[in-house]
């Protein structure tokens, strides 16, 4: 209850305040934004800003809803970066390094998806360099494998790596773009879905202005 | 209470009237399209709704008087900077020194609230113009530096510098210029410009075919650039006496400064788009495109109408 509290005011107090008013976000195509979960939002990775931005596209309402999918070894680290991680983010943690004995890495996503919520997933698996794009994990075509249903959304985001890249501590406000794809479901191989979705997430970055940050 | 009260009856009318302004189009947009529903309006719908905003967020301010008022085209100059920062090419180094020239924001809009007229009118074009490279240097980086030095400045001029001049044209006061006082003549430069802008684009449409600079903007004519100056003398002529302190003659002359400064204004904003390849400054104004998109002939008229007003009444 004290939880579900203070997550509605962190969103109110600090990331929306952040997101529109300090960053200032241009959205591409918001009418495709799922109204209903459940869904896969897959976006690259560049900034710990990422999840406020995609948080921040969907309403106040849906914030239980919607769950980003998040290391459990750097979001996990200490009992209050846990609880602010699980509590107040809402976040899903995956380990990233497991051994088959150890049972389902993906289990509780498949459970939050069979629940009808939104994941949003970084398929890079690590914000890496900023503005630039990585290679896929499959871990999203896993999941789109075992739910056909579910629509996979990519969605490119540009700015955030310049507001606050990896391993800055100094916020410098700039405007982001985020492009909404159109929703992919599942093909029937694991690859082929993941080259596909960083096709479409490349593609995506064609539609807004990205002057030269070097 | 009255919300009004701190207002002079001059400036509360130009609201009014306004308003009257925005109900009327949007009537028309409406009848428009319950009349001729095939008939493709383009971006006029959510342009007047973003006219919308900007009127209800100016009246607020003015209404709210100082300190609201300052702080609000410091917002103005935020967004703007902001804009102007994500759409040049910048420098990974350089997020701190665009940090710093964020922090002179509310240093310059101090000094707007504290009429400290002087360091206002030296602080970004000589200090700033000195630091900031001296901050770039700590950096070290000299490959683009003066590309990203030049840059940065001009982002601080346009924005913060020149746009700052309507927030202290607000502060001047009624002995000097009239009885509307410094918001009097805040209205009448928003007023001339806006409706300069929006005259020289309807008299263009009716009437453009001489282009005046192709290269830079193709939809700019002599037919829109003269209608709409004359158009702006005439307004500045009628509302001249109830907003400003000037004499016919004066508001004259104030009219074909805005109309003519409104238009370069234009047409450098334009020129910078150009150059950039894009086609809007952003996207936070529906209709507009970005907040530079609506504040580009501001750039240019605020100074110069404040310097005229300045030179003539102190």
């Amino acid at each position: 209850m004290i939880n579900q509290f203070l997550k509605v005011m962190f969103q109110c107090l600090f990331v929306r305040p952040l997101v529109l008013l300090l960053i200032g976000l241009n959205v591409r195509f918001r009418e495709r934004i799922p109204e209903t979960g459940p869904a896969i939002i897959a976006a690259n990775h560049n900034s710990h800003l990422d999840s406020f931005i995609l948080q921040t596209l969907f309403p106040l309402q849906m914030m239980n809803k919607v769950r980003p999918v998040a290391a459990a070894d750097y979001f996990l680290k200490n009992k209050w970066i846990a609880w602010f991680s699980l509590k107040i983010m809402g976040v899903i943690p995956v380990h990233r390094k497991v051994r088959h004995s150890e049972g389902d890495p993906l289990s509780a996503c498949s459970e939050a998806l069979e629940a009808g919520d939104i994941l949003i997933i970084f398929p890079e698996g690590s914000r890496g360099e900023a503005e630039m794009l990585d290679e896929f994990k499959t871990g999203v075509a896993h999941l789109a494998q075992r739910h056909p249903e579910v629509p996979v959304y990519p969605l490119f985001l540009h700015g955030c790596g310049k507001a606050l890249p990896r391993g800055e501590g100094l916020f410098v406000p700039f405007f982001v773009d985020a492009v909404v794809g159109q929703p992919m479901t599942w093909s029937g191989d694991r690859m082929e879905f993941v080259a596909k979705l960083k096709r479409e997430i490349e593609n995506l970055a064609d539609h807004c202005q990205r002057p030269a940050w070097d | 209470m009255n919300w009004f009260s701190n207002l002079s009856l001059a400036v509360e009318y130009s609201l009014v009237a306004i308003f009257s302004v925005l109900i009327a189009s949007t009537l028309i947009l409406k009848l428009i399209g319950w009349l001729k529903p095939e008939k493709d309006l383009g971006d006029l719908p959510p342009r007047i709704f973003s006219w919308w905003i900007i009127v209800s967020m100016v009246t607020v301010a003015l209404v709210l008087q100082e300190p609201y008022s300052i702080m609000f085209f410091a917002l103005v100059s935020f967004l703007g900077l902001k804009e102007f920062y994500s759409m040049i090419p910048t420098r990974r180094v350089d997020r701190r020194v665009l940090f710093w020239a964020y922090l002179a924001i509310p240093v310059q809009y101090y000094w707007i609230y504290d009429r400290w007229y002087d360091m206002f009118i030296i602080f970004i074009p000589v200090y700033l113009f000195l630091l900031l490279p001296m901050r770039m240097v700590f950096i070290g980086a000299t490959v683009g530096f003066l590309r990203a030095a030049s840059s940065t400045q001009w982002g601080l001029m346009t924005c913060v510098f020149c746009i700052g001049h309507i927030a202290y044209l607000g502060t001047l006061d009624v002995e000097h210029v009239g009885v509307a006082g410094g918001p009097g003549l805040t209205v009448m430069l928003l007023i001339l410009t806006e409706g300069n802008d929006i005259a020289q684009y309807l008299w263009g449409k009716a009437f453009g075919r001489t282009k005046i600079i192709p290269k830079v903007s193709p939809n700019k004519t002599w037919e829109g650039f003269i209608g709409g100056l004359a158009t702006t003398v005439a307004l500045s002529y009628l509302i001249g006496p109830y907003l400003s302190p000037f004499t016919t003659q004066q508001a004259l002359i104030a009219g074909g400064l805005v109309g003519t400064a409104g238009f370069i204004g234009d047409v450098v904003m334009s020129a910078i788009k150009r150059d950039l390849n894009i086609k809007d400054t952003g996207g936070t104004l529906p209709g507009h495109g970005g907040i530079l998109d609506r504040v580009d002939s501001l750039i240019y008229t605020a100074p110069i109408f404040f310097h005229f007003s300045f030179w003539l009444t102190f």
